[in-house]
């Protein structure tokens, strides 16, 4: 869980990403090339890296020299572009799992995203544990992709989809949580960070309380990684599944990271190349972990980049770096709130990195297109949250969305941005 | 704020944003059409009372930006007492006139609505009531309008 510096940490402003006394936010926004351009005539600023992050240089670089120097297929050919290839990959795979701390390299799977490795356990939990009348509990701040796939899943095996009720401060109601663990469920699937309203579940006291009943639990990162500590041992969870253009990385590839005993148990997602050991007409025997969830040639460049990606960023992943995030967190917060008419969505104690809010008079893809036009980049829709909308009563919010590499001045940005949008608006 | 963004909120727009027209639900009705653009989630509802061939009477009620909203209030003041072969000929020519920014004719009040071409983005915002309406008049089917 990150921690909260204390208010008086947070009205020391501005907030600068410091590290051994060093100011480093010149150095870490240098870093990133997207950065440094104007958009309608106005230097932009980011926040919208709830839906993805901007690349740094190390992750460019590792992608390019991929393809200049070590292309090739991983894991076949014998000769040197090959092996250089395969080394490059199963090393990223290394640096992925020290990151999030696992227990054994072949607990890390890489598959195309957060969405991608949630179907996969769905797909194993249906194929190996589901029997009609088990139930499946996700709660009511999910995103799309941690809904879908078990609404499908329940319908094939006719299965039954329970939901964690929400609070109206958008934190899941933990009293009700309990009472819905019965002797049917057979999975907590939680999100670790709402990608809605910031909220940070509690999910090391859930997984606990998920384990005392003998439940196994998937926590989605995808929200999470690039801003609170992720250790999936300490945490004990069963599964965590993340994205790597979140946390800095290409898109199209992401991290399912699962404990052996399920994976082991699980049978393959997709059948191909790669997962197989043995193959007749009459028989297949399958590849060992992780090679069994690894059908055809990877997104190997992309696998490259996710590892480059997250050694690049654990030099930054401490205390500090929260400490900065959550100070501009707070910033936004308090700066927005005011702002007549402004309204934020999500109230929870425990937030990180995300703010949700609704101006009162201003439809939020009005105000997106205003804000646009100021330079300032953020999100302005339902976030794939239909039914957290739903929960708060609104169509759609402005969700802004800080990094590493944002600044107390890109918050005065979108306030200012916010202001004139509002004048032009009257 | 620059001279494209005025283009696109002009007066006429931010009025019918604000208060739009028809906005009501019309009962009793012949054609009922939902449309929702499940990228940004807004949602309407289209309700038109067609007799003898022509749009006696058309109403909306939804949720949208004030592009969506605009569009959809100036579509019914548009539509209303037009023959259904006409209404759809004006569903083609806004269409048009909201992917190139021209209109082969004057388009009149419409007009206004060409400032989305600018905003490639916010084309289904202003299309989405135009294309329940052009499904309710030719399908007809009851299914659900989308944009995606």
């Amino acid at each position: 869980m990150a921690e909260q510096p204390s208010q008086q940490q947070f009205q020391s402003s501005p907030s600068a990403l410091v590290s051994d006394g060093r100011c480093l936010t010149d150095e870490v926004r240098h870093q990133f090339p997207t950065l440094h351009q104007h958009v309608h005539g106005q230097p932009l600023v980011y926040l919208d890296n709830a839906a993805t992050t901007q690349k740094p240089e190390a992750v460019l670089q590792a992608l390019d020299h991929y393809y200049r120097c070590d292309n090739a297929n991983v894991h076949r050919g014998v000769h040197a572009l090959s092996e250089r290839a395969t080394w490059a990959m199963e090393s990223a795979r290394d640096s992925i799992q020290q990151f999030i701390n696992a227990a054994n390299r072949e607990e890390v799977i890489f598959v195309r995203g957060t969405t991608e490795a949630i179907n996969l356990i769905a797909h194993g939990i249906a194929e190996s544990i589901l029997q009609p009348g088990d139930e499946i509990l996700i709660s009511a701040m999910e995103h799309h992709a941690n809904i879908v796939p078990w609404q499908l899943v329940c319908q094939r095996t006719q299965s039954v989809l329970k939901v964690i009720p929400m609070l109206p401060s958008g934190e899941l109601d933990l009293e009700a949580f309990p009472l819905l663990l019965s002797s049917r469920t057979r999975l907590l699937a939680v999100s670790h960070v709402s990608n809605a309203l910031g909220t940070v579940n509690p999910v090391a006291k859930m997984i606990a309380i998920a384990h005392d009943h003998g439940i196994p639990v998937l926590v989605d990162g995808a929200q999470a990684v690039a801003h609170t500590p992720v250790d999936v041992q300490a945490l004990d969870c069963d599964f965590y599944v993340f994205s790597g253009h979140k946390v800095y990385g290409p898109t199209g590839i992401g991290i399912l990271y699962g404990k052996q005993v399920w994976l082991d148990r699980f049978p393959p997602y997709q059948g191909g190349g790669e997962m197989i050991r043995r193959v007749s007409f009459d028989h297949t025997e399958f590849n060992n972990l992780p090679y069994k969830f690894e059908a055809g040639t990877p997104a190997i460049a992309e696998a490259i980049g996710l590892g480059a990606a997250l050694q690049w960023f654990s030099h930054f992943r401490q205390h500090t770096l929260w400490e900065h995030e959550a100070t501009l967190l707070y910033q936004l917060h308090a700066q927005l709130k005011a702002v007549p008419g402004v309204k934020i969505i999500g109230n929870a104690k425990e937030k990180t990195a995300v703010c949700s809010f609704t101006v009162a008079g201003i439809h939020p893809h009005d105000l997106g297109t205003l804000l646009d036009h100021s330079g300032i980049a953020v999100r302005a829709g339902h976030h794939c949250a239909m039914p957290v909308m739903d929960f708060f009563n609104v169509p759609a919010t402005v969700r802004a969305s800080v990094a590493i590499y944002n600044t107390t001045e890109d918050i005065a940005r979108l306030i200012n941005g916010l202001e004139q949008a509002l004048e032009f608006w009257q | 704020m620059n001279p494209e963004l005025k283009q696109l909120y002009q007066e006429l727009i931010m009025d019918h944003g604000r208060q739009p027209r028809n906005f009501r639900v019309l009962s009793p009705c012949t054609h009922k059409q939902q449309a929702d653009n499940p990228l940004c989630g807004d949602q309407l509802t289209l309700y038109l009372d067609v007799k003898n061939g022509v749009v006696q009477d058309i109403a909306f009620q939804g949720h949208g930006c004030a592009i969506s909203m605009a569009s959809s209030s100036m579509m019914t003041q548009e539509v209303k007492g037009k023959s259904v072969d006409n209404a759809l000929a004006l569903f083609k020519k806004f269409h048009q006139l909201i992917m190139s920014g021209e209109s082969a004719e004057d388009m009149g009040r419409l007009a206004v609505l060409g400032g989305v071409k600018a905003f490639p983005m916010r084309v289904k915002c202003a299309t989405l009531a135009w294309h329940a309406l052009e499904h309710a008049l030719s399908a007809n089917d009851g299914q659900a309008v989308t944009t995606e």
